[in-house]
């Protein structure tokens, strides 16, 4: 391969072709070295063929009824996706929706390498645009395309609509003319949008991902700062994260920690009794018996609860004890009543029954301490023997503990399930499918 | 066949030959299009002047494409309504030609696919389905360009040439084919679209200012 004359060395291009605008002599810039096809003059306005050497005229339009000044001046370099690009051209375009004109901006970037790519702004909002290189499949399947898939997602329809050409400026890869119609279809992905633009020749397909004012700002070296983005676009992303599911399932996993968690106490960790007696009441005494008190029992460490648990063997009978728990050393009472009634029998309907023969009752923030019940039975008059027992306990875990933690961890979710649902309804209230209203308005 | 150094029948100038089966060069000198046959060089006509380059692309450009190493031998470059665009010629190192197309700073790959059933261009239709080697294309737009200018090494003749038709097709992925109507036969070349950076081109054109 070396044995023949070396490569002839050409000289770099230049990167800026000077020529005159054969309408009104103003000078005119070819930044795209020769790859534009039009170039509009950025004095008169007239839309002048690039590939021609001559800058023949295509078109002319009144610049003074929709003038319009590039947010990026036209030879501003800044870098996208890690190359540099040059603005050499601006155009806007609008659609009417219901007879209200919508206006967008495009700026046309230029690498001489890397070749094309868009910016487009609409109300603040910015996003980055290359044409697609594979081509995205619509589903068919209904008689409107609800759906399109490119690269292995899912974006769903937004908006169709009739796209007009209003003020261009600069240089363009195709011929561009004022007037020109092309229909739009949008599909979204936040924070991705996936167009669709036909033309009476072609269909080309690009694809858009949202940015922020400010990085465009940064990226350009622009001065000042950028237009306050108004309202939420079409494929701007939710400030609330991408997934709410995986928030939904951190909550879940949450809730199966603390349901074991609740389990393991209820469980293993069963506190042992500290006091535990067994009493009865025999037939024919009196009700409404005399009180009487239990033996001494210590409770420890820091203030906690105290579980009254009560066993009582009554049958289509009921026995009510009015407690009182006593710190025997401060002579503090917590006084407390329980009913046990447990009833059986059948009828028609089968065997039945109510009650229970077994109750339990919490008493909370109970200090240190040596203490003792006070018990007072009573009982239906005529009443076979009762036997029934009490147990205290220590410490025990509370079920409505459980509840309230449930409760605080269903809160973020909940929150921004209803941020989320809110930014959703605001992004597609701009569509071609606005969500019904949730609450009607008879008189609308 | 010449040898893979001869001279110019024109101006006499060395005539290096980069790929021994290149059937058509152009002298670098004079611009005579010259077509190799088995005893000497034959001059067929001369190249007009080209229009000033735009593609980074040049004779010489090296890069990789699916980890062959490729150097561009020789371009055809085409005009139509919207522009012009370049087909370089690739001489991969495994003896195989190829072709990287340049649209705008728009690349993409492609090899000559022989044994397939080709339609006539009579009966193309846009949003047409085809199958080759497996793969389902879509005709996307049938293109009417005309031939510009060559240079240097091409794997058959191209000079006579002045209007040719193309067919282009596309996938849902990066694959694409196009059909190629300029002669009596189509020819059918399959390839896909690539990201400038995976080429990783050496000895590109340099533009003033970018880097």
């Amino acid at each position: 391969m070396s044995v023949g004359p070396p490569p002839l060395q050409s000289p770099p291009e230049p990167a800026v072709k000077a020529l005159n605008c054969p309408k009104c002599g103003a000078a005119i810039s070819l930044r795209a070295l020769g790859q534009a096809v039009s170039v509009v003059c950025e004095s008169c306005h007239s839309i002048l063929d690039a590939k021609d050497p001559h800058l023949q005229i295509l078109q002319t339009f009144e610049k003074l009824i929709s003038s319009d000044t590039p947010l990026i001046p036209l030879g501003t370099r800044g870098k996208v996706r890690g190359t540099d690009y040059e603005v050499i051209g601006f155009q806007r375009r609008s659609i009417k929706v219901d007879g209200i004109r919508y206006s967008w901006h495009e700026y046309v970037l230029f690498n001489p390498y890397k070749g094309f790519r868009y910016l487009t702004e609409y109300q603040g909002h910015w996003n980055d645009v290359a044409v697609c290189k594979e081509q995205p499949v619509v589903d068919t399947r209904f008689s409107i395309a609800l759906e399109a898939n490119y690269l292995g997602e899912t974006y769903k329809h937004f908006q169709t609509a009739d796209a007009t050409t209003d003020f261009v400026l600069g240089e363009f890869p195709w011929q561009v003319c004022v007037g020109e119609q092309a229909k739009l279809t949008d599909y979204v992905h936040p924070p991705r949008v996936l167009s669709r633009e036909k033309t009476a020749g072609e269909v080309a397909w690009s694809i858009g991902e949202y940015l922020e004012g400010k990085d465009v700002w940064s990226a350009f070296h622009l001065r000042g700062s950028p237009p306050e983005a108004i309202g939420v676009y079409e494929n701007q992303p939710s400030p609330v994260g991408p997934d709410i599911r995986q928030l939904w399932m951190a909550f879940t996993a949450f809730v199966i920690g603390l349901f074991i968690l609740m389990i393991g106490f209820e469980t293993q960790t069963k506190k042992e009794p500290v006091f535990q007696a067994s009493y009865q009441l025999n037939p024919g005494q009196a009700s409404g018996e005399a009180s009487f008190v239990t033996d001494v029992f210590e409770l420890t460490g820091r203030i906690s609860n105290v579980e009254v648990a009560t066993l009582a063997d009554v049958q289509n009978n009921w026995i009510y004890l009015n407690c009182a728990l006593i710190n025997q050393d401060t002579g503090q009472a917590w006084d407390f009543g329980r009913e046990i009634s447990y009833y059986y029998g059948r009828d028609s309907d089968g065997s039945w029954t109510e009650g229970s023969t077994k109750d339990s009752v919490v008493v909370p923030s109970v200090p240190a301490g040596h203490y003792y019940l006070r018990i007072e039975p009573e009982t239906a008059p005529l009443h076979p023997r009762i036997v029934y027992s009490l147990e205290v306990r220590r410490d025990v875990p509370v079920a409505g503990f459980y509840g309230i933690a449930f409760l605080m961890l269903l809160i973020p979710p909940i929150l921004v399930s209803w941020r989320s649902f809110s930014f959703e309804r605001s992004r597609w209230s701009e569509s071609d499918h606005p969500p019904a209203p949730i609450f009607n308005t008879e008189n609308s | 066949m010449t040898q893979p150094v001869s001279n110019c029948p024109n101006c006499g100038a060395k005539v290096v030959f980069l790929w021994s089966s290149s059937v058509q060069t152009v002298c670098e000198y004079c611009k005579s299009i010259l077509i190799r046959t088995d005893v000497d060089l034959k001059k067929v006509g001369e190249v007009a002047d080209l229009p000033p380059d735009t593609s980074p692309i040049q004779l010489n450009t090296e890069g990789t494409y699916r980890n062959r190493a490729f150097v561009v031998a020789g371009r055809i470059l085409y005009e139509y309504e919207q522009g012009g665009w370049n087909e370089w010629h690739l001489m991969m190192n495994d003896g195989k030609s190829g072709w990287l197309s340049d649209a705008q700073e728009e690349y993409a790959v492609s090899f000559l696919a022989s044994g397939q059933k080709l339609p006539s261009e009579s009966q193309l239709q846009v949003d047409q389905q085809f199958n080759w080697s497996g793969d389902r294309y879509s005709l996307s737009v049938i293109t009417k360009a005309h031939y510009r200018g060559v240079q240097g090494e091409l794997p058959f003749e191209y000079w006579d040439k002045i209007d040719v038709s193309f067919a282009d097709f596309r996938t849902t992925t990066r694959k694409f084919a196009t059909l190629d109507y300029g002669d009596a036969e189509p020819a059918l070349y399959l390839g896909e679209f690539v990201e400038f950076d995976e080429l990783k081109l050496k000895n590109l054109r340099q533009f003033e200012g970018w880097s």
